[in-house]
């Protein structure tokens, strides 16, 4: 590509959207508290623990007070926000330690996988699609898409059990959980990459239908459009005619796909690393949820609604790039 | 990119998927070095991992931690035997002022030594209401606590508290550390330093604890040099990790540890707790508050039929807090089953089968609801068990599962299915359990169980050392529970540890109600031995 970037338009387009990020944050962060505030569980009970069970109704009233559970929803929220604003997350009172800690030593882990699994699902859909959409109604476009729409239905975390139980119990090949060996206790790159295997497979995979449908969809419409049978009719050869016409059109829904996955692969996540106790971010939210850990679960929010956002301006960003009609926010 | 180069990528990657996968087929499990030379790491299943690892916030508070030791320790008997005191208090006679004589040869993992100023420290921040301990309870008897010179401690109580030095096996933390932070969340709370046997060399929240020997440990070095505590919450997947070799220990329900009853290289170890469930019978409750119900519930129920069926023989009756085979059991306590009394009984008092056969008396159906935590098989088969005993008797308990959160609010009327008890002293658990003056106070007293004369004997209980007076006083507790029990104590349970056959000198602490990291028979893992090999013993 010659064509020189629209800085501009592109900047203008971010400028507005991190401008309209701004109220959707805050009115998120404000539902977390909201729904906490109202959930059954008691901040209290969940701090003390199994020492709660033979606590004093002063010590527990104290603890209340320490955490500032006996605070009114909207002064908690207040000092939550105007302390996040200056940079301070507050206290995880289930990890024990501040929130930008605990984010900062997990987020990493649920990076990695996340990341891994994206790159599996895009690369395997993609290639896949290309291949199937290419000959519509052949062998593999029948196995594929047949396994394909079976996969959109399965969910994460089953998927995530059947693996544990073929590779690790029956096979006994990869190992059924955690960042490291059990014995180990230094994180080392071969274990982490051994370790990672199972999980970002069985991610990837929950993610890869999407994908794979898109693409098969777009380049098998592409290649039935005026300009590819033209080209064809000029007697250009079927793989020009397929990378230079089909492919580009077809691969353009696939754009907006990536985009608006992130929010699948946020909760995938969540429910793969708990199946596979992986010691990423996910894993945390779980528990700061059933504890009504308010700093941690809005700090957690907070980052899942950023990266949905960011994600969907990066793939309105390639979209108005790799097709220049559709505009940036025109 | 042309079509064959796509087609190439996509073989590339399916070859580099299979390399992946083949690489990791290259050293499965290859931790496990099972056979060869004596282990000298040691990984266990445990089913909780503790919320912090800080004495100031809890943990270690009933002693045997790995990484903290505490003024005194217990044995496997749970008799008290001096840690980081050169010996037990010296007690004065009012029973109001315990010192305590420090060893000077003790220094922090970190290398300081320790001194009574870490002592005065530790119990001082505890005690501070800004630090978020919920146990502080527990050492409510301190008045004071004051250092002399650098070895010395000395306790003053508000009151006379017989059990205090069953207390001061409470973990201590330095103070040349803990201070300079925040006590509640500062890194202190999961990067603990201590004096123990086992300096923490990792914590991956949800997953594992791991330590190595404290090779300047005052009381020897521990041969076990490497010690892995994996968090797997799940017992079936604690049992096939323990069978596939990744682990070399854990604790299991007793279906899955009879799993490996013909297994030659693992031994089953049955830990005797004070771990007891039982039926707590409001007061207030115009029901289950009647004596003459009470009284019949308790001889109604079959104990042994829930030990046999429930617990599978691993566990016994029980009849208060207090196991049967504890020194502090008062004999001649203990109920028979006895359906025939219990409807005497309840004859006598006036309540009459129905026609749908429950008892009536005064209009009032002989009927509450029971309730059980939900999502706790042990405690649902024993609210099941129990409904169905009563209502041969006449009495119709209907049971309910839900959550603390569900349970708490209704616990001064209705009826739940509690678990708890806790070894080294009586008073632990019968003072919480059954003082009228903390009748619904947080968790406890869940019964409002109300009753002078046990009211007395506590006190008495508490405020003697005399062991004979003590006895006395927890007999006539004893004894006042079976003419008026307040819950329906049902039986005690077994904690069983299925553990790898390749160490000495493993044993069983008695355990209380919560399994924590010390329990088990890891409750002395500095003391394992590794077994020689058999055939060509390496080193």
């Amino acid at each position: 590509m010659t064509r020189r970037l629209p800085w501009g338009a592109m900047a203008r387009m971010t400028g507005r959207r991190a401008l309209a990020a701004v109220p959707v944050l805050l009115a998120v962060t404000f539902a977390v508290f909201a729904v906490a505030a109202a959930s059954p569980f008691d901040p209290v009970k969940a701090y003390a623990g199994t020492a709660g069970l033979t606590a004093s109704q002063e010590n527990l009233d104290q603890l209340r007070a320490n955490l500032g559970a006996d605070q009114p929803l909207l002064t908690r929220w207040w000092d939550w926000l105007t302390a996040a604003v200056t940079g301070d997350l507050g206290d995880s009172s289930v990890m024990r330690r501040p929130v930008a800690e605990v984010i900062t030593e997990r987020l990493g882990w649920s990076v990695l996988l996340a990341a891994t699994a994206f790159l599996i699902a895009i690369v395997l859909g993609t290639v896949l699609g290309v291949l199937a959409g290419r000959r519509r109604g052949g062998l593999l476009d029948r196995a594929v898409s047949s396994a394909a729409y079976t996969l959109e239905a399965a969910p994460a975390f089953w998927l995530g059990l059947l693996a544990i139980w073929f590779f690790a119990l029956k096979l006994g090949v990869l190992p059924a959980g955690g960042l490291t060996d059990t014995a180990s206790d230094t994180v080392t790159a071969d274990q982490v990459a051994r370790h990672l295997v199972l999980p970002a497979l069985v991610l990837g995979i929950s993610q890869l239908p999407w994908f794979f449908l898109y693409v098969r969809q777009g380049v098998g419409d592409a290649l039935g459009e005026d300009p590819v049978r033209g080209a064809r009719a000029r007697g250009l050869s079927r793989r020009t005619v397929l990378t230079g016409h089909a492919l580009r059109s077809g691969m353009l829904p696939m754009l907006t796909l990536v985009g608006s996955r992130v929010p699948e692969l946020i909760t995938g996540a969540l429910l793969v690393e708990t199946v596979f106790s992986w010691p990423g971010i996910a894993a945390a939210t779980v528990q700061a949820a059933t504890s009504v850990d308010f700093p941690l679960l809005a700090a957690l929010t907070v980052l899942a609604t950023a990266a949905v956002l960011l994600g969907n301006l990066l793939s309105d960003l390639l979209y108005g790039l790799a097709d220049p009609r559709v505009g940036f926010d025109g | 990119m042309t079509a064959r180069s796509i087609r190439g990528t996509a073989t590339a990657i399916l070859a580099g998927a299979v390399a992946l996968t083949a690489a990791a087929c290259t050293n499965p499990g290859s931790t496990a070095g099972a056979s060869g030379g004596p282990k000298d790491s040691a990984v266990v299943g445990v089913a909780y991992e503790p919320e912090t690892l800080s004495p100031l916030l809890g943990y270690g508070k009933d002693g045997n931690s790995k990484i903290f030791d505490g003024l005194l320790a217990f044995d496997a008997d749970m008799k008290l035997r001096p840690a980081l005191a050169v010996k037990l208090p010296h007690i004065t006679a009012d029973g109001l002022t315990y010192t305590y004589t420090l060893r000077d040869d003790v220094t922090f993992s970190d290398g300081t030594p320790f001194t009574s100023k870490d002592v005065v420290f530790t119990y001082r921040t505890i005690l501070d209401p800004k630090t978020n301990n919920a146990s502080r309870t527990e050492l409510d008897a301190i008045k004071k606590i004051e250092p002399v010179g650098d070895d010395t401690v000395v306790f003053t109580l508000k009151y006379p508290y017989a059990p205090f030095a069953e207390r001061t096996v409470q973990a201590i933390a330095p103070e040349h550390v803990a201070a300079k932070q925040d006590v509640n969340t500062g890194a202190f709370t999961t990067k603990p330093i201590g004096t123990g046997p086992y300096v923490l060399t990792g914590w991956s929240k949800g997953e594992k604890l791991t330590f190595k020997a404290n090779p300047t440990y005052w009381d020897g070095a521990p041969p076990v040099k490497k010690l892995t505590m994996a968090v797997v919450k799940d017992d079936d997947v604690r049992a096939t990790r323990l069978r596939a070799g990744d682990l070399d220990g854990a604790i299991l329900p007793p279906n899955l540890a009879a799993g490996f009853e013909g297994d030659k290289a693992k031994k089953t170890y049955a830990a005797k707790t004070y771990d007891y469930r039982t039926v707590t019978l409001p007061t207030h409750n115009k029901v289950a508050g009647d004596t003459a119900v009470r009284r019949a519930l308790d001889i109604a129920v079959d104990r042994q039929a829930m030990v046999d069926k429930i617990l599978e023989g691993a566990g016994k009756p029980a009849y208060g807090p207090v196991p049967t085979d504890s020194p502090w059991f008062a004999k001649g306590t203990e109920r028979r089953h006895d359906l025939a009394g219990a409807r005497k009984i309840l004859d006598e008092a006036g309540w009459k089968p129905g026609p749908d056969g429950v008892r009536v008396k005064n209009g009032v159906r002989a009927e509450f609801p029971l309730w059980y935590l939900s999502g706790d098989k042990l405690r649902q088969d024993h609210a099941l068990a129990y409904a169905s005993d009563a209502k041969k008797a006449g009495i119709d308990i209907t049971t309910q599962a839900g959550t603390w959160e569900v349970i708490e609010p209704r616990m001064k009327t209705d009826a739940v299915l509690a678990g708890g008890g806790s070894p080294g002293d009586p008073d632990f658990d019968q003072y919480l359990l059954l003082k009228s003056s903390l009748a619904g106070d947080g968790f406890n007293n869940m019964a409002w169980y109300d009753n002078r004369t046990v009211d007395k004997a506590l006190d008495d209980g508490r405020r003697t050392n005399d062991p004979a007076r003590r006895k006395a006083a927890y007999d006539t507790v004893q004894r006042e529970l079976a003419k008026n029990p307040g819950y329906t104590f049902l039986t005690h349970i077994d904690h069983l540890y299925v553990v790898d056959d390749s160490w000495d000198g493993l044993n069983t602490q008695i355990e209380p109600h919560d399994h924590g990291l010390a329990s088990g028979p890891w409750w002395n893992v500095e003391s394992w031995k590794p077994k020689k090999s058999t055939g060509e013993a390496k080193k």
